[in-house]
């Protein structure tokens, strides 16, 4: 049982809320997740990465897209309500030393994992590139934060609605080209993002780390739901990850394999349009 | 075998107990191997697939004293010592047939917490019918006395009767013990030592407890309400339980012991990583591991697809792979949920299938087609990733191989392929990595299982472990087993 400290929107269906947890913030490391359940009989499992947290105040902070049935009731939470299933950190947390220089890329929602990362790898003295983009303007989650941690700072928006009118690949690949290369790439965010992220830093022979959000039900290595293909060795995401070398995985298996209920996402989709109704009734 | 009915059976039971019990002292040895034993009582076998309540309805009070009576109530008590947890067999079945159920169950209980589980899941076929001396007279272990059937009534005859006692505690001790996992090891250990008035805390990954008995075994051969009403008794005995809890990740295991004034831990954190065949196509859309397929059915509460958030896959031709109790769950649980075809594919014989016969046959009378000799070679995924079909190779027995069974051959060039949208792999599991991941100084063998001494003691002081973690996969009642002998080891250390 958790109690939601803090709710924020933070752009159209993203949501940033601080969770009361305090065996988690003392125990939590950057990379690492939670999973959540709304209701403890009929509810799903969903892993959610944690984007911050506080020792002091023994809190955590998660941000979620609402996507489906799950995250549009955890939507519905307010301040002072409790979530009946908290459970973490769970996976292997970053290895975190000083590599030098380190790209981060942040699309859409993986900004919110992303965040604790190069928190971390500025504290251990790396220089920090930050490339964060969304579809649109809208869409930017943390640029303040994400901004403030950077030595360099590109945001991107697919429309050009906002800062650079680009995908996150070509500033990525522009770091790639310079001389000396990045020592290191992260590339959190949407599936084919990162499929494509890998591909550009490949060529440059730059080390790529991806976070890898799959289906899970237990988390603790137990059901196998979360594996991808690795090197073309089966990982479990929960045990083995969530971070793997980008240019080993196979996205295509991995974007298939999260799709396996696709037949039942009409109803997540049928949950995305209520909240969107919901938020324009209430004029936000 | 053709099903009877309840009904049927409850009837003849009658009629036999009507004519057995006037004379009941009376009867010798060679009369009591007359007596037939008293066939379990089950749900339709075409009824039961579109349900989840349970297969094995239970023993009327007649179909129970009748089976009592078959008893010889041998003074060598072979079956005594082929059970984990020594029940005192002969005399509990003796106040079965003296109708003194409450006595019966005591009996039991003096030894074993957990007896509706027990009754229901423990493979007594291997155990303590395995010597029985009806058996051995019958020239067949099935024929036995039926000690588990009657263990399940007493018990189910006191959950019934609202008669559950809660075992005695002794005074508090103010000493305290942690249990990582509330399977079958960990509720004993917690029952062994909180008796002697130390503080027990269990500590659950899962948002539920009861482990494999609540992710794993199906409602329809264990029903959650048993396990429930087991795990109640503990939390009467002041038991504390601490859910949605990973000791490794939320709490290191040394924190528990160095900080938070755990005296001794023992864990049991039960299977662990899901075993594939390592073959193509096995990350296709549509494959599972048993434990998954059920985890999603019975603890996420899927097959109840109306009101469950939890999505499990819909399937129309199901292969499993595997020949134990786990892929005859995963199997039965797939025809439940919808499934119009379901294979089981063992590259072995019926008589190598580490499943419980039982388990078999109600699978088979549920319409379950058995693929003997054969085995899957790749799975063939259609052009979105999804399985479409299964090759398959077909074998024959050669020479036996260590494990002292016929080792199975392929026979060349027999490919074939089994036109299925669902692969369950049921072939076991590894050892789970995240408390060696986490306590680097307990020791693991090279399968990662923890590697304890006979009092189940790690190479860490203080720290005890049990169940799957140490056994590789086995069987509820092993587990118990381990877990009697850790508690004892943990009461001697905290007496100390």
């Amino acid at each position: 049982m958790s109690k939601i400290l803090l709710k924020k929107q933070l752009s159209k269906d993203v949501f940033l809320m601080k969770l009361d947890a305090p065996l988690i913030a003392e125990e939590r490391k950057a990379g690492q997740f939670i999973i959540l359940q709304i209701d403890d009989d009929y509810g799903e499992r969903i892993p959610l990465t944690i984007a911050d947290g506080s020792k002091e105040e023994g809190s955590i902070t998660i941000i979620f897209q609402v996507v489906g049935k799950t995250t549009h009731n955890l939507a519905k939470l307010n301040e002072g309500d409790d979530i009946p299933t908290l459970v973490g950190p769970l996976g292997l947390p970053t290895h975190i030393e000083n590599f030098g220089t380190v790209v981060c890329v942040g699309g859409g929602i993986g900004v919110a994992p992303l965040h604790p990362i190069v928190q971390a790898l500025k504290e251990a003295g790396n220089k920090i590139i930050t490339i964060i983009g969304a579809r649109t303007k809208e869409l930017l989650i943390l640029e303040d934060e994400m901004k403030a941690l950077a030595d360099e700072f590109i945001v991107c928006t697919d429309d050009g609605s906002y800062g650079r009118k680009a995908l996150v690949t070509e500033p990525l690949k522009e770091a790639c080209e310079r001389n000396p290369k990045p020592d290191l790439a992260i590339a959190i965010g949407p599936p084919v993002m990162m499929k494509f992220c890998s591909k550009t830093t490949e060529p440059y022979n730059v080390h790529t780390l991806v976070s890898l959000n799959t289906i899970m039900v237990d988390g603790t290595g137990m059901c196998g739901g979360c594996r991808v293909n690795v090197g073309g060795e089966a990982k479990f995401v929960c045990v083995d990850g969530p971070e793997f070398d980008g240019h080993k995985v196979d996205f295509d298996n991995m974007m298939a394999r999260l799709n396996s209920y696709k037949d039942l996402e009409t109803k997540a989709h049928k949950c995305q349009l209520d909240i969107e109704f919901e938020l324009k009734k209430e004029g936000k | 075998m053709t099903h009877h009915t309840p009904e049927e059976l409850a009837r003849q039971a009658k009629i036999l107990y009507e004519e057995l019990f006037p004379k009941r002292d009376e009867l010798k040895p060679k009369d009591k191997l007359q007596i037939p034993q008293q066939e379990m009582p089950a749900q339709d076998p075409i009824e039961r697939g579109k349900n989840l309540d349970e297969v094995a309805i239970g023993y009327t009070e007649e179909q129970a004293r009748v089976e009592a009576l078959r008893c010889l109530n041998c003074p060598k008590k072979q079956c005594v010592d082929d059970c984990p947890v020594r029940i005192d067999i002969p005399r509990f079945i003796k106040h079965i047939a003296d109708g003194k159920f409450q006595e019966a169950i005591n009996t039991i209980k003096e030894t074993s917490l957990l007896p509706a589980i027990c009754g229901r899941v423990c493979p007594q076929e291997v155990q303590c019918m395995a010597h029985c001396t009806i058996g051995k007279g019958l020239k067949d272990v099935e024929k036995s006395v039926a000690i588990g059937r009657l263990e399940r009534f007493v018990a189910d005859w006191e959950r019934k009767n609202g008669q559950i006692q809660t075992p005695p505690v002794k005074p508090e001790t103010g000493k305290k013990v942690a249990i990582v996992g509330s399977g079958p090891a960990g509720l004993v250990v917690a029952a062994d030592v909180r008796r002697e008035g130390h503080h027990v805390t269990i500590f659950e990954a899962f948002h539920k407890l009861g482990g494999v008995m609540r992710y794993g075994i199906p409602e329809f051969r264990l029903p959650n309400e048993i396990v429930d009403e087991e795990i109640n008794t503990l939390k009467k005995m002041g038991v504390e339980f601490k859910t949605n809890f990973v000791v490794g990740r939320t709490r290191k295991l040394t924190d528990l012991m160095e900080k938070d004034g755990y005296s001794a831990v023992f864990v049991a954190t039960g299977a662990g990583l899901p075993m594939f065949m390592n073959i193509e196509g096995e990350n296709l859309v549509g494959v599972f591991s048993a434990n998954e397929y059920l985890t999603r059915a019975n603890l996420m509460r899927a097959f109840d697809r109306e009101n469950a958030d939890t999505p499990i896959y819909k399937s129309k031709n199901v292969a499993v792979l595997g020949g134990g109790n786990v892929a005859m769950d995963a199997a039965r649980m797939s025809l439940r949920l919808g499934a119009e075809k379901v294979y089981i594919v063992y590259r072995r014989t019926e008589r190598e299938m580490p499943a419980r016969v039982e388990e078999v046959q109600h699978a088979k009378e549920e319409g379950i087609e058995f693929l003997l000799l054969q085995n899957a070679k790749k799975i063939i995924g259609d052009e979105n990733g999804r399985v479409k079909g299964m090759e398959c190779l077909r074998y024959e027995l050669g020479e036996p191989d260590a494990s002292g069974r016929r080792r199975p051959v392929v026979i060349p060039n027999s490919e074939f392929i089994l036109d299925v949208d669902t692969v369950i792999v049921a072939i076991g599991n590894g050892s789970n990595p995240l408390i060696s991941q986490t306590t680097p100084d307990i020791q693991v063998n090279k399968w990662g299982n923890i590697i304890v001494d006979e009092t189940q003691k790690t190479s860490v002081d203080g720290i005890y472990a049990g169940g799957d973690i140490v056994l590789g996969a086995a069987t509820v009642i092993l587990a118990m087993g381990e877990g009697r002998r850790a508690a004892a080891a943990i009461n001697k250390q905290l007496a100390g």
